[in-house]
């Protein structure tokens, strides 16, 4: 197996004060992630999962079950309660994610990580054109080279098939499907080694959602990037996920390769979950 | 109640309390360059917006042998810089006021630097309206301090690449962004480019104060000031050109290379005047004089 990009270990999240019940009494056996002593909401209780190079890990879940959470907490959006999180760079240094300080998270953020939110307003920033968008990641980054930076970013918008006569267009005056295409070609122009992608094609057509889909399977084989995928789509994984994990209630429930937890799912959360019993 | 001055004003109008805090401010602003040092500003018998940011810095530091001279965008003679150096005069006994830029121990300024060449030991005193280079891409102070903390200049270069896809060029003609020592990048105050170029190196020390923002900070002397600028779009000053093209001189005084006010005739020709006033004056006196 290649190497560990990413190392999560027994990663916490809690809103709220926090109590010694809290982990106890929370959970999918408890069916609820609030804790009844004190009241906190446990949104992550103690996830740990390991993603490869070049690999695609799903995490799927009912809404609340604290996967966003999860990927948010790693791309900085949100610091966690505990827990220790490893990542690895394409040099081979070991990172302790959740030890950095704001500077250094930032810099991993521009450098090493990449983000696709569900709400493309989070992701772009609507006063700039999608040229500049996409620019930024790469000025952040140090450059200062206009011609090289305007070349890079007409590279990636054709890889996500975005007219390049548009590319001085505000990302207001885009579709939500080519929103998200731009979200893609600003997280990867950085060449980040790990890509996060949450609920990237939720409240999109289905036409839209197959070809954005079909393109995040290509720039995975193209650019040999690692993936964590958010969804609650499990057609999304059965395409994109080597393995998958499930959560509920904050917690891992199960784990596998992607057919054997869609296809002989061992947890009754799953099982219900892949009969659309829920 | 308007203010009356009396005998028992204070030496410099603020009380030596405030002027010890702005000491302080501007201390620390010595030390940390184009760090924007937050200070208590006090109100003066003159409306925000008119220099009471540079005003409170200049009577802060002003002593009875300091000369001080007042300009307005290189005028000595607006109402604005006559107002000011009139109130120094009223409330700073002994001190003296001068139109040579040399002379002067504190140039007190308002968009301009001096044409006349300063050196070690003079001290030019900005007043600023807006502090903050990244006000123009993040309305949020708190989120600036934060920008400003981690050197996050991204969405200011992103201005700077939007205003190259849209014009060819960089357009921002003042309050253009300059890092100072590597580090933080300032707003230079309104002034134009051709005196963002001269903050490079500079002999002087340059102290900003922006009265109604309530933030003092500096580029101390000798110190790198670099504006923004692409590797491949250099950061270039305002050109002057005449009619046919070559570089433009003085209406007045015949100057040329020097930062020019821009003035049409009724016939429609363009003229340009040395915007120094000083400097123009001095040119002309010693044209008359021979030298």
């Amino acid at each position: 197996m290649a190497n560990k990009v990413l190392e999560v270990n027994n990663v916490k999240k809690v809103y709220g004060s926090e109590c010694p019940d809290c982990l106890q009494s929370t959970g999918p056996e408890h069916a609820s992630n609030i804790c009844p002593s004190c009241g906190s909401i446990v949104a992550l209780g103690g996830v740990s999962f390991d993603l490869h190079a070049n690999e695609c890990l799903g995490i799927v879940g009912e809404s609340g079950s604290g996967k966003s959470t999860l990927v948010k907490s790693l791309y900085f959006d949100q610091s966690v309660t505990s827990g220790k999180a490893w990542f690895t760079d394409q040099q081979g240094e070991r990172i302790d994610l959740f030890a950095q300080h704001a500077a250094q998270q930032r810099w991993l953020r521009n450098n090493r990580l990449g983000m696709v939110y569900q709400n493309p307003h989070i992701g772009l920033n609507f006063d700039f054109t999608v040229g500049g968008n996409i620019a930024e990641r790469l000025l952040m980054g140090g450059s200062r080279n206009y011609a090289k930076i305007r070349s890079s970013v007409q590279s990636y918008l054709e890889k996500v098939e975005i007219p390049l006569a548009r590319m001085d267009d505000m990302p207001a005056d885009f579709s939500g499907g080519m929103q998200q295409r731009v979200q893609i070609a600003k997280a990867l122009v950085t060449k980040p080694s790990l890509l996060f992608l949450d609920e990237v094609t939720t409240g999109l057509d289905l036409s839209v959602q197959a070809r954005i889909l079909d393109l995040i399977l290509q720039l995975r084989y193209d650019l040999d990037v690692a993936m964590i995928v958010v969804t609650h789509d499990l057609g999304v994984v059965r395409l994109l996920a080597d393995r998958t994990i499930v959560m509920k209630n904050g917690q891992v429930v199960e784990g596998g390769l992607t057919d054997q937890v869609l296809h002989d799912p061992q947890h009754k959360y799953t099982q219900r979950l892949i009969s659309s019993e829920l | 109640m308007r203010h009356s001055l009396t005998q028992q004003d204070h030496f410099g109008f603020i009380d030596e309390y405030a002027k010890r805090e702005v000491r302080r401010a501007t201390l620390k602003a010595i030390c940390i360059p184009g760090y924007q040092v937050p200070y208590s500003s006090r109100e003066m018998p003159m409306g925000r917006g008119f220099g009471t940011g540079g005003l409170q810095l200049t009577l802060s530091m002003i002593g009875p042998t300091d000369t001080l001279k007042v300009i307005d965008q290189g005028s000595d003679e607006s109402v604005n810089a006559e107002n000011i150096k009139g109130f120094v005069q009223q409330v700073c006994s002994g001190v003296h006021v001068t139109n040579k830029a040399t002379e002067a121990s504190i140039v007190q300024t308002r968009h301009r630097i001096p044409e006349a060449p300063m050196s070690e030991g003079q001290i030019l005193v900005f007043q600023v309206p807006y502090p903050d280079s990244l006000v123009v891409v993040e309305a949020s102070e708190s989120k600036r301090r934060v920008m400003h903390s981690e050197a996050d200049y991204a969405k200011l270069w992103v201005k700077l690449y939007e205003d190259i896809v849209r014009y060819g060029e960089i357009t921002i003609s003042h309050r253009y962004p300059t890092e100072i020592h590597g580090g933080y990048v300032i707003d230079p105050s309104p002034i134009p480019r051709y005196d963002t170029a001269r903050l490079h190196q500079s002999p002087v020390i340059h102290l900003f104060g922006a009265g109604r923002e309530k933030k003092i900070y500096a580029v101390p002397p000798y110190t790198d000031a670099k504006p923004l600028a692409f590797e491949d779009h250099a950061f270039r000053v305002e050109s002057f050109l005449d009619q046919d093209g070559e570089q433009a001189s003085c209406s007045v005084c015949g100057a040329k290379g020097v930062y020019f006010d821009e003035h049409y005739t009724d016939d429609g020709v363009v003229q340009y005047k040395c915007s120094d006033t000083d400097f123009c004056l001095q040119n002309l006196t010693n044209q008359k004089n021979g030298q």
